[in-house]
């Protein structure tokens, strides 16, 4: 446990140093409120508060941000030692591998906590300016800070593994941009595709929820819709929120991170320094 | 007799069938300072990787601390210095140090007598990325020292340290081999470990050529002492006659002779007398046995 911790402690001041936490809050804290600043606008007509729609639109953001910052701080993680030529000596105190993964998540996690707090906390405070009556969308909002989270470790995890895999920065770097265009931004197009080639077959009504499910970042998506009930403000795949039961997204949203981890541990325990 | 910290016997590596390691066997006892010697790619690297459980061997039996390389166990008890040490630049000296210390459940208080013991504390404070090459040396120096290890194993510690940095470091490991612990290092200069060390192991293309201290090896190499003479007269027949085997060049003498016969001929020499202005005696330098002993071998 006090290794983790150390090793947590060491990743973290190495994230501060290194401008990742400075990095990850700014790029929050902008996005939460340009979007808080643009979402203003059409909520009389929803019938919902002010802070459920602006949830609904950073479930959106977070959707592709918070994989993108995760995997930007994780890739470097084991390929980075192996270019310094750090990892053989750590490799010889009395520290599992496990652990030091778990370590670097940590610190990794906290960075991203903090970035989505900030982030959510700027927007959520906006919109609670504007409108008192915002405060019913504060369960979502803390829904959607502990689910990112969650989501963000996942993607964490995904970033060791790819980055035990490559063993070099640039094979690992290459591997995380496409890991997330894979999943956040071709997976869904491909669905829709299949969807509209389909017309109402055996796909639509069995294959696509499964496949939803199955993709983390789509599992997030899900979870905070149907959770919220702003599903009328969402659209595309979000729209699929409501045919598919909230513990199964719930699920898949908490068993990934762990699966992701294991993937890690395993292609960690490969490396040869 | 004490048991060994460390056994190694009949151990072989091969990379894709090519052999880094051949058979090599050998111990060493608590206390004793073992210097392995070797040109690059003699397998000395691959030997202390195999030593720290890094990388497998082949075949052949290792026993570290009693148990096996690279357990939980031996790993408590061993610490590493590798060949050009490197270590996070965003971090500090003394950070460094105190998450190593963490790592090996010591109090990270400790931080900065380690440091002060390399001479390091006036940088402390310092991020290693601003350090020099001799720098980061010492800090890897310092964390080898973190609680008190019963074996220490230093991939070419001294590279990059200047001489009196040297000597400092060698005193270093006098101390820590007099409370018992074990070190292996390795260079590729027989002068360096020269009176440093109580035994020194040769390897070559990956298998272990010569072992014993240097005294021995110095006797077993049995090379040629050479002899100078400085004639007052150069022509001189009686020279010549006297010494038949030697040969003049730039107004001297030169002649080599077995370490056996060595006083024979120096008894030869000095009943000439006064024809003889000078003369120089060259033992084998440390560097003519090393070639000796690494060349033989691989041939």
């Amino acid at each position: 446990m006090n290794r983790i911790l150390a090793t947590a402690l060491c990743e973290f001041r190495i994230a501060l140093r290194n401008r990742w936490v400075a990095i990850a809050v700014v790029l929050m804290a902008l996005f939460a409120l340009v979007l808080s600043a643009a979402g203003s606008a059409p909520t009389g007509g929803l019938g919902v508060d002010r802070l459920s729609v602006i949830v609904a639109s950073l479930t959106s953001l977070a959707v592709y941000l918070v994989p993108l910052l995760a995997l930007l701080m994780s890739f470097d993680a084991i390929a980075g030692e192996v270019e310094r030529g750090t990892l053989p000596l750590l490799l010889t105190y009395p520290v599992a591998r496990w652990q030091v993964l778990l370590g670097k998540m940590a610190a990794h996690l906290a960075v991203l906590t903090l970035a989505v707090v900030t982030g959510y906390g700027l927007a959520a405070g906006a919109a609670l300016l504007a409108d008192p009556s915002a405060k019913a969308g504060l369960p979502a909002l803390v829904r959607l800070m502990w689910s990112s989270v969650v989501l963000g470790a996942t993607f964490l995890g995904a970033g060791y593994a790819l980055s035990s895999l490559a063993r070099r920065p640039s094979g690992a770097a290459g591997l995380a941009v496409g890991l997330w265009l894979a999943l956040v931004v071709l997976y869904d197009l491909g669905l829709l595709a299949a969807i509209v080639a389909d017309n109402g077959g055996w796909f639509t009504t069995h294959a696509f929820s499964v496949a939803l499910l199955a993709n983390p970042a789509d599992a997030f998506r899900l979870f905070n819709l149907a959770a919220s009930g702003a599903t009328a403000a969402a659209s595309g795949v979000g729209g699929a929120a409501a045919t598919i039961p909230l513990w199964q997204a719930l699920a898949s949203l908490l068993l990934w991170p762990l699966a992701a981890l294991a993937l890690a541990t395993l292609a960690f325990r490969k490396v040869t320094p | 007799m004490m048991t060994p910290t460390l056994t190694i016997s009949a151990l072989t590596r091969r990379f894709a069938g090519v052999a880094a390691l051949t058979d090599v066997t050998f111990s060493v006892a608590p206390g004793e300072r073992v210097a392995l010697l070797g040109h690059n790619g003699a397998g000395k690297s691959t030997m202390m990787k195999i030593i720290l459980g890094l990388i497998p061997a082949t075949t052949g039996q290792l026993s570290v601390c009693g148990t096996t390389p690279g357990s939980p166990e031996a790993r408590r008890q061993v610490a590493y210095l590798p060949e050009n040490v490197a270590f996070h630049p965003a971090l500090t000296g003394l950070e460094q140090i105190r998450h190593y210390l963490a790592l090996r459940g010591q109090p990270p208080g400790g931080a900065m007598a380690l440091l002060e013991q390399v001479g390091l504390a006036p940088a402390a404070h310092r991020r290693i990325g601003t350090y020099s090459k001799g720098m980061r040396q010492r800090v890897g120096l310092a964390q080898a020292l973190i609680g008190a290890p019963r074996l220490l194993v230093l991939d070419e510690p001294t590279s990059g340290l200047d001489p009196v940095s040297r000597r400092d470091f060698y005193t270093l490991l006098d101390g820590l081999a007099a409370q018992g612990a074990s070190i292996l290092l390795s260079s590729h200069a027989l002068t360096e470990v020269e009176a440093r060390t109580d035994r020194i192991l040769i390897l070559s293309k990956g298998r272990l050529v010569a072992e014993g201290s240097l005294p021995d090896l110095r006797r077993r190499a049995a090379l040629p002492v050479a002899i100078t003479i400085v004639p007052r007269d150069a022509d001189d027949p009686a020279l010549r006659q006297a010494l038949p085997e030697a040969t003049p060049a730039g107004g001297a003498l030169h002649l080599t002779c077995g370490q056996a016969d060595k006083l024979a001929v120096l008894a030869r020499i000095t009943r000439l007398g006064d024809r003889i202005r000078d003369i120089e005696v060259q033992p084998p330098s440390l560097e003519d046995i090393y070639s000796h002993f690494s060349q033989r071998d691989g041939q």
